[in-house]
């Protein structure tokens, strides 16, 4: 599974340096493009996620501690934080749609041609990360209604889930700064 | 040949996996490594003969100056779908997917791969890409070259390249999930006794295979997506006009592609290690060199990518750092050939048709690699960037290198494989034919290059001629070459053909001590390993006085 | 310590850090913010790894496969960046 989530990373690992590459070249575009994104937004997201994290971590504990309803309680709880983020997520496209910001679509204007290609990142690299939470989503629920799962002692598929579900929480932990810090000021 | 040492006959051991049900649904639902093996083997063979159609029209076009053959437009199509078949749905499949699916289980003393659905499902995603890409072959084609270069498959290139991407970019899910199985049994599933120190190396260079499996292709596969995006959305990473760099693309293309060129290496070096020490009947030299120097492959391979972009406005610095790196990843190349030729050394060699394939390819690797070096060296290589110098190179470690160890492994293993023994002289002569017309294709390529023969286009000025025309004449003798072992080993599984012993060549190994073809489950008792790898003087009497 | 205790402390951890980078955004510290921010990124993300993924049960080769991803990154953030830093320094 940990070797599958290294391939995971990788896979973002294009994403960040095309960020990289972007904020080298426009060093200070790249910041008033990023000043734009909603870094309130992305803040909760990150807070709402790390906590999902954490309910999934109590999961895995309660099933080893042979606590099956403490574990699907915590399962549940975690999906529940992850809708919560996609929710925000979708508020925020919403916004940047409003505001003429998504790219491709007719209201899209930008200020040049850094922050088109920021925007651009930015949907490329939030978007892979939400169908990521998503997939996760559903190993969550696979998992909390599973009632093998929730009685096994090694809690051998509710860690399995857990490691994508954080694997998940830390891609994002670098997208934060990569797309919300880099704007604030 | 040496008479088998002590195994039953095949009659009293079990069911063989080929005698396990012959319904179409026992093969195409099959969890059995060996016969998902035989799938790939399949597979592979109808996709090398579709890149080397390709081949074949790219080397009749080129025999005269003129463009009379093909298009322009044509042309740029043959060598496209020649370097992306060849690439991805041979050379990078042939060895793992094929002698590893097959061995690396059998060789750890393990029952099956440790995800056996995985790897039916790594077929048919293989499989389905596969026609991805020759839907794209009819449906008009693809002119980027394998590279699919930007802005050129971005912005300009017309054709499938949409597609084609689409096709590649599932490829890379298969090879993840065959890394990842091979990963997980070499670590979780190795037989009592078989410690690390004690894993044929073969199992070595695949382990180091499959961590670039792991760790490169998915770097690809966000590349090949942000390609395919700008040309669909206007998405504009690799895109001047909109602030982006198509260099980018250089870079992220190239840190998954050098290693890809290891990924198609280093099986065929973990092949030659065995095909050595079972032709000299001796212990590997330098055991640990030549495993650490798998895995040194592997990672310094990750750290030279930028030598693909010396003439492409990439810094000067940059450069000159990745040209030290690319001269570095020579040294364990370097190393492994240095051991097999002492490995030889004072042996007492069994001169067969998997030894002839070894050795072509150790000459053949030789002159690639240091050629490799040659073109390492920042001056040198702007004076023969894309040329055919750069052609020749590549296709001496490639074509000379894993496609030589591929046909020896299979020779070597057939035996074992279909449990049929070939006929031995016929595969002598493939061996020096194929070593033969290799070298007359593709050396006047070197000559071509460093004369100043661009890759990539097919008309040119009348002195080349004589060249190119040696070179589409090797070709011909080379496919000769190639076609004869097909006529004899599938001559070899007709009735009446001559049954294999468990261990025709005398050599150690757990894949040797099981009945030929083995039965389905590998063993039929949990093997323990108490020896040494490649514990020749135990098993060879007559060669103890080596030490 | 009780297992829940030590992952709800690990979390407010993870909540303090990131009020610190979320401060330290809006702090005049020039070129330095971007290596604050992935600074505590890192730090978030190894407590993550740590903690709840459970590498501190692991043995070494386990470490070893999860970290393997972000040790390649780094290489492949280090030497694009390499090209990109220094190819204007020569006119």
């Amino acid at each position: 599974m940990l070797v599958f989530l290294a391939s995971e990373v990788m896979l973002f690992g294009g994403i960040f340096a095309a960020a990289l590459a972007l904020r080298l070249e426009h060093e200070s575009a790249y910041g008033a493009a990023a000043h734009h994104l909603n870094l309130w937004l992305g803040t909760a997201n990150t807070a709402v996620l790390l906590t999902s994290s954490l309910m999934a971590a109590i999961a895995v504990q309660a099933a080893r501690d042979g606590k099956p309803a403490w574990a699907a309680r915590a399962l549940w709880a975690a999906v529940l934080l992850g809708c919560v983020f996609l929710a925000i997520k979708g508020a925020e496209y919403a916004g940047d749609l409003r505001e003429g910001l998504m790219p491709g679509t007719a209201q899209a204007h930008f200020e040049g041609t850094t922050q088109h290609l920021f925007m651009n990142l930015y949907f490329i690299g939030t978007g892979l990360h939400a169908v990521h939470v998503t997939i996760g989503l559903g190993l969550l629920v696979v998992a909390a209604l599973n009632r093998q799962a929730r009685h096994d002692q090694h809690a051998v598929l509710i860690g399995n889930v857990a490691l994508y579900w954080h694997l998940v929480d830390v891609v994002w932990v670098f997208l934060y700064p990569t797309l919300y810090l880099a704007g604030a000021r | 040949m040496t008479e088998p040492r002590f195994e039953h006959p095949p009659e009293e051991a079990a069911i063989s996996y080929l005698a396990d049900g012959h319904s179409l649904r026992s093969w195409f639902l099959t969890t059995d490594h060996k016969r998902i093996a035989l799938l790939y083997l399949v597979s592979i063979t109808f996709f090398f003969l579709i890149g080397a159609s390709a081949a074949a029209l790219i080397r009749l076009d080129l025999l005269t100056p003129q463009a009379d053959l093909l298009t322009n437009e044509g042309y740029n199509r043959a060598f496209s779908i020649h370097g992306i078949v060849m690439v991805w749905f041979f050379l990078i499949p042939a060895i793992p997917n094929v002698l590893g699916n097959f061995l690396v289980p059998i060789m750890i003393g393990a029952r099956d791969l440790a995800f056996p659905r995985l790897n039916l499902l790594s077929w048919y995603i293989y499989i389905f890409s596969g026609l991805l890409t020759l839907y794209v072959v009819v449906s008009g084609g693809v002119d980027t070259g394998w590279t699919f270069y930007t802005p050129l498959s971005s912005a300009y290139a017309n054709g499938a390249v949409v597609a084609t991407i689409v096709a590649v970019f599932i490829s890379g899910f298969s090879t993840i999930l065959t890394g990842i199985n091979f990963i997980v049994t070499i670590h979780k599933l190795r037989a009592p006794g078989m410690t690390w120190g004690r894993l044929p190396l073969f199992i070595w260079s695949h382990y180091a295979t499959s961590i670039i499996f792991v760790l490169a292709t998915p770097v690809l596969a966000v590349t090949l997506l942000l390609v395919a995006a700008e040309r669909l959305i206007g998405i504009g990473v690799f895109d001047p006009r909109l602030g982006g760099d198509p260099l980018l693309f250089q870079h992220l293309f190239w840190f998954y592609s050098h290693p890809a060129v290891y990924i198609m290496i280093l099986p065929a070096l973990g092949v030659i290690s065995e095909l050595i020490t079972a032709a000299a009947h001796k212990r590997i030299f330098g055991y640990w060199f030549v495993a650490i120097a798998s895995i040194a492959i592997a990672v310094i391979g990750f750290m030279v990518w930028g030598h693909h972009m010396f003439v492409s406005g990439q810094s000067v610095y940059a450069s000159a750092v990745f040209s030290f790196l690319s001269i570095a990843v020579a040294v364990p190349s370097a190393i492994k050939v240095y051991n097999w030729t002492a490995t030889l050394y004072k042996a007492d060699i069994a001169i067969d048709a998997p030894l002839l394939f070894a050795l072509s390819f150790i000459g053949l690797f030789v002159a690639g690699g240091l050629t490799g070096l040659m073109l390492a060296m920042l001056a040198i290589d702007v004076h023969v960037t894309d040329t055919y110098f750069v052609v020749a190179h590549f296709h001496y470690i490639m074509v000379g290198g894993s496609v030589t160890a591929f046909f020896g492994g299979l020779h070597f293993w057939w035996p074992k494989i279909t449990g049929r023994l070939y006929n031995e002289t016929l595969g002598r002569i493939a061996a020096v034919l194929i070593l033969v017309g290799f070298n007359v294709t593709f050396f006047p390529q070197f000559l071509l290059g460093y004369e100043g023969m661009p890759r990539r286009y097919h008309v040119y000025p009348p002195e080349f001629q004589v060249l190119h025309v040696i070179s589409s004449m090797g070709a011909a003798l080379l496919a000769v070459g190639y076609a004869l072992p097909a006529i004899y080993l599938i001559a070899s599984l007709l009735p009446g053909g001559r049954r294999a012993p468990a261990n025709p060549w005398g050599a150690t190994g757990l894949e040797w001590t099981t009945s030929s073809p083995p039965p389905k489950d590998n063993f039929t008792e949990q093997p323990v390993v108490a020896r040494q790898p490649y514990d020749y003087p135990l098993a060879h009497p007559a060669s103890r006085d080596d030490g | 310590m009780n297992a829940v205790l030590r992952r709800v402390l690990v979390w407010a951890a993870l909540m303090v850090l990131l009020a610190i980078t979320l401060g330290a955004a809006f702090l005049p510290l020039g070129a330095a913010r971007p290596w604050i921010a992935y600074g505590i990124a890192t730090a978030k993300a190894a407590l993550i790894l740590w903690f709840f993924m459970e590498l501190r049960r692991e043995g070494g080769l386990v470490r070893l496969a999860a970290i393997a991803g972000f040790v390649w990154l780094t290489i492949l953030f280090t030497l694009t960046a390499a090209d990109y830093l220094t190819r204007f320094w020569t006119g």
